[in-house]
């Protein structure tokens, strides 16, 4: 393989990286306070991405209010499947709400399909985006520099969200100990409800950069991705937002590697996030930047 | 008292033996195609559901796999029960691999050896999964489900790859699928009643009270772990039986949230439970297709009705048995003559509005 070629797969391997930290954020952060595997995450991006469509296509919003209304949207259908199926369940042996998430996940894709029909749309093109930029011998499409970027830039808002803020310390304060930050007066319900909308947004923001690059939207595309960004933030370290993000590189940029230099692999594709997954449980099953935590008697 | 109370049980026990197998001789005697296919269904998703709730229900764990160990026991009947001379029709993409082309066996042992296969892959993967906890146990298992079907789609001269195989030679009588349904609830009621299965409670319970009252953890999940996936792998065989095509998609794990369905809707840990639920859900999954129909009442019509309405309705039913009956129909509780005579009136009500439900959704 020469360098040019290698470049080519390493700037791919970037951009799909990078989509899959941003959804890999929602899971880590609603998994640090919930101590929940959201299911239905992957299918809030779907959505996500059918708001997008839609708001450009039937409602012809220009591009950068569309982008807002997306994320606010999706914010708030974050925080009402978290107050609908959740909540009620707050106090409820922890099977029973990973069988909610389940639940939501399948009535989402179901009514997508009921809604929106099953045949895959194609997302509005941005010519400017899906344009390439030359770097001598490597054409790169300019949606794939700005993915990065805008990843980067999420985190450090959201880093600083968690760090510098009032809300941002209740979140490190209910994920510590749920109980004693609510006897502290912390309206847990609030914060956590926050907690989706920010997850939800960021999904909604990667769902928007993911169609302008794949283009296809169907009701059944939340489903892997949700799956492999989940496996993200568990090998970057469940509920470290900076470990998903370098989980969603990781595993973006294995899995685009694999294929490039073992084409025989093309079809084993999606395995390989599973693989990573077993041996990160395995090896380190707190990732890599995960605390250790001891279960109590 | 309590010999006389036997003896009364054993004379119940018996008429209602008699009546199941009446019954059953009458619906394969009489009954269509269609009625017995469903029949057929409700037996498999019956022990797809057992199998789960061997594992999530009685054991405590938290599995997901389902759909992966019965994609192999599907498989292995379809290998090796399609009729030689039809095989380079099926695999016309890329014959089939030579060492295995020529193998034939018929539906039983084929059967047998699906479940052995997912039992030993069950055996293979319960290695590094059971050492899992809550969620992690789930996510790794329905990864490797994921994987399986994977190798699955992958694996052109043994599986045909997506083309899936067709030409199984199916059956259109009941016996089969009901009798290992029959076969699985007595087996599981033997496990539950035995000393293996009150250490599978005791883990369910309390992980650590388990362990320190002697009961070898790695040792019991593994156990559970890998008659479940027999169970599954049987349970996949006899699909493959009954549709007499298979292909990889028919196996994503979304699949399993059916099976998920079934055992939280008849109660976590309830044998009984399991069994009535999946006669429900089979037979409510089927009369919910006018849902995907266009309805038109009184005139007018009904837009809400089309394709894909009815896994809506599905799916908000889930969300309904979870959110607001939690412990399903059983919680962990068996059907049994004392339960009916104590709450008699409760039982005959539900009965008498179950009975109809079968058969309406039956003569369809």
């Amino acid at each position: 393989m020469d360098f040019p070629t290698f470049f080519q797969h390493l700037s791919n391997g970037i951009s799909l990286g990078s989509l899959y930290a941003l959804i890999a954020v929602g899971y880590t952060m609603v998994y640090g306070i919930l101590r929940l595997i959201n299911f239905a995450h992957g299918d809030i991006f779907m959505m996500a991405m059918y708001f997008a469509f839609f708001s450009i296509t039937l409602f012809h919003l220009p591009w950068y209010i569309a982008i807002v209304v997306v994320i606010l949207i999706t914010s708030v259908l974050g925080m009402l499947i978290e107050a609908a199926a959740y909540r009620p369940l707050r106090d409820a042996p922890k099977t029973s709400v990973l069988i909610s998430a389940i639940g939501v996940s399948f009535l989402l894709e179901n009514l997508a399909t009921y809604i929106f029909s099953g045949k895959p749309k194609s997302f509005p093109e941005f010519t400017y985006m899906t344009s390439t930029v030359q770097f001598g011998p490597v054409s790169v499409q300019r949606v794939s520099l700005l993915t990065p970027v805008v990843t980067l830039a999420a985190l450090a808002i959201l880093l600083y969200i968690i760090n510098r803020t009032k809300l941002g310390m209740a979140m490190r304060a209910v994920s510590k100990d749920y109980e004693t930050a609510r006897v502290m007066g912390i309206k847990i319900n609030r914060v956590i409800a926050a907690t989706f909308a920010i997850g939800s947004g960021l999904a909604a923001i990667g769902a928007i950069m993911w169609g302008v690059k794949y283009i296809r939207i169907e009701p059944m595309m939340g489903v892997m991705p949700g799956l492999k960004c989940f496996i993200a933030a568990v090998i970057g370290g469940i509920g470290n937002p900076v470990g998903a993000v370098l989980g969603g590189f990781i595993l973006g940029m294995g899995e685009v590697l694999l294929v490039a230099f073992i084409s025989q692999l093309t079809g084993w594709r999606d395995a390989f996030a599973f693989v990573a997954l077993i041996l990160v449980l395995l090896i380190r099953p707190t990732g890599i930047m995960g605390e250790k935590t001891t279960e109590k008697v | 008292m309590k010999k006389q109370y036997d003896k009364k049980r054993v004379v119940l026990n018996l008429i209602l033996i008699a009546a199941s197998v009446a019954l059953l001789i009458y619906a394969n005697e009489n009954m269509s195609f269609y009625s017995k296919r469903i029949i057929n269904l409700c037996a498999v998703y019956a022990i797809m559901g057992l199998s789960m709730n061997l594992i999530n229900g009685f054991t405590g764990m938290f599995s997901l796999g389902s759909a992966g160990f019965m994609a192999i026991g599907a498989y292995a009947v379809a290998i090796f029960t399609v009729p030689v001379d039809v095989r380079a029709e099926v695999f016309y993409l890329q014959p089939m691999w030579p060492l295995i082309a020529n193998i034939h066996i018929g539906f039983l042992p084929a059967m047998i050896l699906g479940g052995f296969l997912s039992a030993i892959a069950a055996f293979l993967i319960g290695f590094p999964v059971l050492r899992l906890r809550g969620d992690y146990l789930a996510i790794a298992t329905l990864g490797f489900s994921e994987i399986i079907r994977i190798a699955f789609t992958n694996l052109q001269t043994v599986t045909n790859g997506p083309l899936g195989i067709k030409y199984i030679p199916s059956f259109d009588e009941i016996w089969w699928p009901v009798g290992v349904a029959i076969v699985t609830t007595v087996f599981m009621f033997l496990l539950i009643k035995s000393t293996y299965g009150r250490a599978f409670k005791a883990i369910r319970e309390d992980e650590i009270a388990a362990e320190a009252m002697g009961i070898n953890l790695f040792k019991h999940k593994m156990l559970s772990f890998v008659i479940s996936g027999f169970m599954a792998g049987m349970g996949g065989a006899l699909m493959a039986g009954i549709l007499g095509t298979i292909d990889p998609k028919q196996f994503l794990f979304t699949l399993t949230y059916n099976f998920l369905l079934i055992i939280v809707l008849g109660g976590m840990g309830s044998i009984s439970g399991t069994i009535i639920s999946s006669v429900i859900v089979t037979a409510g999954l089927e009369w919910l297709r006018i849902a995907d129909e266009p309805m038109i009442m009184f005139g007018y019509h009904i837009p809400m009705f089309r394709p894909g309405f009815r896994m809506v309705v599905f799916s908000i039913l889930l969300m309904a048995i979870v959110l607001f009956f939690s412990k399903g129909l059983m919680g962990t509780k068996e059907l049994s003559w004392e339960l009916l005579g104590n709450w008699y009136k409760r039982q005959r009500a539900r009965f008498i509005k179950k009975d109809p439900s079968l058969k309406g959704g039956g003569s369809k």
